[in-house]
């Protein structure tokens, strides 16, 4: 007797219904916990589909940086989340009503008309994904296809990623009044005129400072 | 019982839907939201990978990597607009002191 369907069943209804807890939980820290344990149970359906690549990247990426950058931003902001859940009962019956039709309409598609991959009509496929037994493994026929036939995109988001980072920067950074930094400019740019200066000293006397530059 | 594409469909089309749920119930929280749009992003990225896997080649074999590649792509996208989204947040938090996003209007004559 097979473990799939098992485990199936199981990483699906644990998703399921942590994702239901992350829009109804009370504490916001509880709902970014919940989709953390969402992300983890799409991973494990992901391993069952066979991109095993893509999972431990879920894990690593979303979970890891995202849902961990959700969590900063939430014990950062300090939210009074009693006020932000006052419109939550008079949404309810209009809410359910929109993602009722919207379920409701996506199910609808392969439970009743029988919805196979094969109705569309078999094509062409040029990637196919390799068998376990079949000595490629996962990363290795991803990375065949990426760094090839896809390398346009690839680089196309690095871009996003590199434009995303400075977005964030910009929005963020701010230079607070009395730090005080380096500013490289006008370091490089001083010249020995007014870096040196020449005094003339008694012998066994002392220099004293003046107040204005040293 | 055999697992097939309808299966993971489903467990997708029910995310989505929950994504789309909390956008509806959660109006005046905007970290809810954007989770409600990683959810939904999760989603898309779960029904990408099920046709992965389910799409039939010539000879009765199955699969074709391009949707992994897509999933990929789908994954960076989403990690972009969150870093985004919730520096916006920050910066609007620093402005006003809450997140209470219907303040926002105030430009609003």
């Amino acid at each position: 007797m097979s473990l799939v369907p098992v485990f199936f069943y199981l990483f699906a209804t644990l998703c399921i219904a942590s994702g239901a807890a992350v829009i109804m939980a009370r504490n916001p820290v509880h709902a970014v916990l919940f989709l953390i344990l969402a992300f983890f149970n799409a991973a494990g359906l992901f391993v069952l589909l066979g991109a095993q690549f893509l999972a431990l990247l879920l894990v690593i990426v979303y979970v890891g940086a995202v849902a961990v950058l959700f969590l900063f931003v939430v014990m950062m902001l300090d939210v009074d989340f009693a006020q932000l859940k006052a419109g939550f009962i008079e949404n309810v019956p209009f809410g359910l009503l929109v993602s009722g039709v919207v379920l409701g309409e996506l199910v609808a598609l392969f439970v009743f008309k029988g919805f196979t991959p094969g109705a569309l009509g078999s094509r062409a496929v040029s990637s196919p994904v390799p068998e376990l037994s079949s000595g490629v493994s996962n990363i290795e026929a991803l990375g065949r296809i990426l760094y090839t036939k896809y390398v346009f995109f690839f680089q196309m988001s690095g871009l996003i990623l590199l434009v995303a980072m400075i977005g964030a920067i910009v929005l963020t950074l701010r230079h607070k009044a009395g730090v005080k930094r380096q500013v490289i400019a006008a370091q490089v740019a001083r010249s020995p005129k007014e870096a040196v200066e020449v005094m003339e000293i008694p012998s066994g006397g002392a220099v004293i400072p003046s107040v204005e530059g040293q | 019982m055999d697992i097939g594409i309808g299966h993971y469909l489903t467990v997708a089309a029910c995310l989505f839907t929950l994504g789309i749920l909390g956008i509806f119930l959660n109006r005046k929280n905007v970290i809810v939201i954007l989770m409600s749009i990683e959810l939904m992003l999760l989603a898309v990225n779960i029904n990408l990978v099920a046709f992965s896997h389910f799409m039939p080649l010539g000879g009765g074999m199955k699969g074709d990597l391009t949707g992994q590649v897509f999933a990929l792509f789908v994954l960076t996208v989403a990690a972009a607009e969150s870093a985004i989204g919730l520096a916006i947040i920050v910066a609007y938090f620093r402005n006003r002191g809450s997140i209470a996003v219907d303040d926002i209007n105030m430009m609003k004559g």
